[in-house]
């Protein structure tokens, strides 16, 4: 196998807050191959878009990277400077956000918008920036995308948005796109629209993408592997079909157990207990101990991450039935 | 079928609401929105004792504005709603108990000032259904029976989680001892492994106390699991209605069709290839929705008689009903 365009290595982002050390991302490590497509995925406060903010040097105080590696085609990133960063970020590595709105500018046209993404890295005539800003909308699913340049951002729907900011993120072919639940906000319909184009994208450009989601099928159906978040570490990661298909990790296990799928309609629901933990006041060892039906004296210790073949868990007594397929 | 819950031609009307700064604008020349949308237009639907009915559609097709209808929080522009005959608003003012709603955002719906015990009392002592001497015990029993400990009654709304949180809305719906509740997407904010949680307390609940229910969520999945029948909305209209499995199983119209189709599905096989159906384009602006058939700018099936008269609401079978000219060719491709 080729290098990894992207390789994070124990990475470990902490907040200082006055209430103590939030402990946002502690450790987590994977590798990202060409056009490949991560699922991120765990609940709200697992870390998630932090992780994507670290990736891109985004992390403001009072946080900071705290230890750990993150390397983009060769580059270590934790060590640059934020002017290196900023010449890198838009060009090799870019990142979508939930809110297309908070991404765009409101009194900018579209095309003024591209344009000025286009200029921060490359110099091109106007007519030249304009075909690239046009063909790009083209790709993501914009029709007559030449007019629309001319349009302010309130003149499209939601999901047109996040097309312009997927196309924005796109306008470089950056090796790698983090995208931070960028359809969550979306309606099915529109959903299915862009994850099919992303899908494609990856396929042709060899974009690798962090796709950030809470959602298991939206990333079942888009990323050939999976990490899945808890409390701030990857509790377990590998190729998707074989996570969901055998999970290893209590919550891993929980979490696809709980989808109404998996349950016969009107009869109840497998339920994780308790509650998502917070982060200042996490338990001794294994942070999903609470919650966790298989927990023993051991889990009073931290787990380690156990790899086996392309795959790995962070957990003392993995789970080892086969979870049953949905008809 | 005896219906207790009917609603009766409901149509809801929002106007342009212009700002004082939009009006200044419209009269200089500037372009002002000024057409009203209906949000709801000539919803009919008869709920049974008990029945859960699931409302799915994309945003903005109305769902909330009939779930407000329903639940007396908004007047129809035309139309009534009655439960077990009696209306739920008169001129305008609610005028019933019986309906209560749960809605998405449990931080919101919660005063951030009031002990979680007084905001579920106080709907209850207003009502006489309890008096102030003993709604302590009152809140505990209803406490208890949506899985909270009663000595949280005296902590505030942000000493809990979101999980938590919605108990303490379903109590304070409960606590009024409904016949009706209406739920706008109760789980949507809620974490993955909260979801199960709260799904199984409404199923448990609205099966012991007899509720009948109205259930709003964008998440089909969740819908089907509720729900005993659905309804498919798009621009304010029911496009087609039935029991849950058979309009998931075989849809009679091509909009729930290509809905169910774009939602992602569990992958199981790192082979498959997935394949989304997904719909052409997207909503068309409320302000202006298309002739005929709303949906034909997007349908596969439309025809020139789909562009030109609106389709009328025709069963297809025992409880099932459609509102497509061409629905007979719909229900061959589902079944094919
Ligand atoms: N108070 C209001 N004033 C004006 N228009 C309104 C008002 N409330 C709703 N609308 C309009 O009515 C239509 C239906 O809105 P509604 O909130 O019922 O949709 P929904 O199906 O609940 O959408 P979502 O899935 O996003 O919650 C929309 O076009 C909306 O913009
Ligand atoms: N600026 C900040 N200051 C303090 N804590 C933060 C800050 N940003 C994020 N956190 C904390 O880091 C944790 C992970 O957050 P986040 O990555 O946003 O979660 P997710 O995206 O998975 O929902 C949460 O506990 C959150 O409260
Ligand atoms: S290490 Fe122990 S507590 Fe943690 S997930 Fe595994 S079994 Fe459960
Ligand atoms: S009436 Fe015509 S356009 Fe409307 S859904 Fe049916 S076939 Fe499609
Ligand atoms: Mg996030
Ligand atoms: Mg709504």
């Amino acid at each position: 196998m080729s290098d990894p365009v992207l390789s994070v290595k124990d990475l470990k982002t902490h907040f200082f807050t006055r209430a103590g050390v939030v402990k946002a991302v502690d450790g987590i490590s994977f590798d990202l191959a060409e056009g490949e497509i991560m699922g991120l995925v765990g609940e709200s406060g697992s870390g998630k878009t932090v992780t994507g903010f670290s990736l891109l040097g985004l992390v403001d105080a009072p946080g900071r990277i705290v230890s750990g590696s993150v390397k983009l085609k060769g580059t270590e990133l934790t060590t640059l400077s934020a002017a290196e960063l900023r010449s890198l970020r838009g060009h090799d590595i870019s990142m979508i956000f939930q809110d297309p709105i908070a991404t765009l500018n409101p009194m900018l046209t579209i095309g003024q918008q591209m344009r000025m993404a286009i200029d921060a890295h490359e110099r091109l005539g106007a007519r030249a920036a304009e075909a690239r800003a046009a063909e790009l909308l083209t790709q993501v699913g914009i029709p007559s995308a030449k007019e629309r340049l001319r349009a302010y951002p309130h003149e499209f729907s939601g999901g047109m948005r996040q097309r312009v900011a997927i196309a924005i993120a796109l306008l470089h072919r950056p090796a790698v796109i983090v995208a931070d639940e960028p359809t969550t906000a979306l309606d099915v319909s529109i959903q299915a629209q862009i994850l099919f184009q992303m899908r494609d994208l990856a396929r042709e450009t060899g974009t690798a993408m962090v796709w950030i989601s809470h959602d298991l099928a939206v990333v079942s159906s888009l990323a050939s592997k999976l990490a899945v978040m808890y409390a701030g570490r990857i509790v377990e990661q590998g190729p998707t079909a074989t996570l969901l298909r055998d999970p290893r990790h209590p919550y891993t296990a929980g979490l696809i157990a709980s989808l109404p799928a998996m349950a016969a309609p009107g009869t109840p629901l497998t339920q994780i207990p308790g509650t998502t933990p917070s982060l200042l006041s996490l338990p001794e060892g294994c942070p999903f101990a609470p919650r966790c039906d298989r927990a023993t004296d051991t889990c009073k210790t931290d787990p380690d991450m156990t790899h086996q073949d392309n795959r790995g868990w962070r957990c003392f007594h993995p789970v080892t039935r086969t979870a049953e397929v949905p008809a | 079928m005896s219906s207790f819950l009917s609603i009766d031609n409901v149509s809801r009307l929002f106007g342009p609401n212009l700002t004082t700064g939009e009006k200044i604008a419209a009269k200089l020349g500037s372009k002002v929105e000024t057409r009203s949308v209906r949000a709801v237009s000539d919803v009919s639907l008869s709920i049974r004792k008990g029945e859960t009915l699931g409302l799915v559609g994309e945003s903005g097709c109305g769902k909330s504005t009939l779930g407000r209808l329903i639940a007396g929080i908004l007047p129809p522009t035309t139309g009534s709603v009655t439960i077990d005959g009696k209306p739920v608003m008169e001129n305008g003012t609610k005028v019933t108990t019986r309906v209560q709603t749960v809605f998405q955002d449990p931080f919101a719906s919660l005063d951030p000032r009031m002990k979680v015990g007084d905001t579920v009392a106080e709907g209850p002592i207003a009502h006489g259904l309890t008096t102030k001497g003993a709604a302590r015990e009152y809140v505990a029993g209803w406490f208890e029976r949506v899985g909270l400990d009663p000595v949280w009654a005296d902590r505030y709304p942000h000493q809990f989680s979101g999980g938590q949180r919605q108990r303490i809305a379903i109590a304070r719906a409960l606590a009024m001892q409904p016949d009706v509740l209406i739920c706008d997407e109760p789980v949507a904010s809620l974490d993955v492994s909260i979801q199960a949680q709260i799904i199984n307390l409404f199923l448990e609940l609205t099966h012991d106390l007899e509720l009948t229910c109205v259930f709003i969520s964008h998440d089909l999945s969740v819908v089907q699991h509720v729900s005993d029948r659905v309804a498919v909305m798009y621009l304010g209209r029911i496009v087609e209605l039935g029991p849950v499995a058979e309009v998931f199983g075989t849809p009679a119209h091509p909009y729930t069709s290509a809905l169910f189709g774009s939602v992602p599905k569990l992958v199981l096989d790192a082979d498959e290839l997935v394949h989304f159906e997904t719909i052409e384009g997207e909503v068309p602006s409320p302000l202006s929705p298309p002739s005929g058939c709303y949906y034909h700018p997007r349908c596969p099936l439309a025809s020139e008689q789909c562009s030109a008269q609106q389709p009328a609401t025709q069963p297809v079978a025992e409880l099932r009903a459609v509102a497509c000219h061409h629905f007979e060719k719909q229900l061959a491709k589902a079944t094919a």
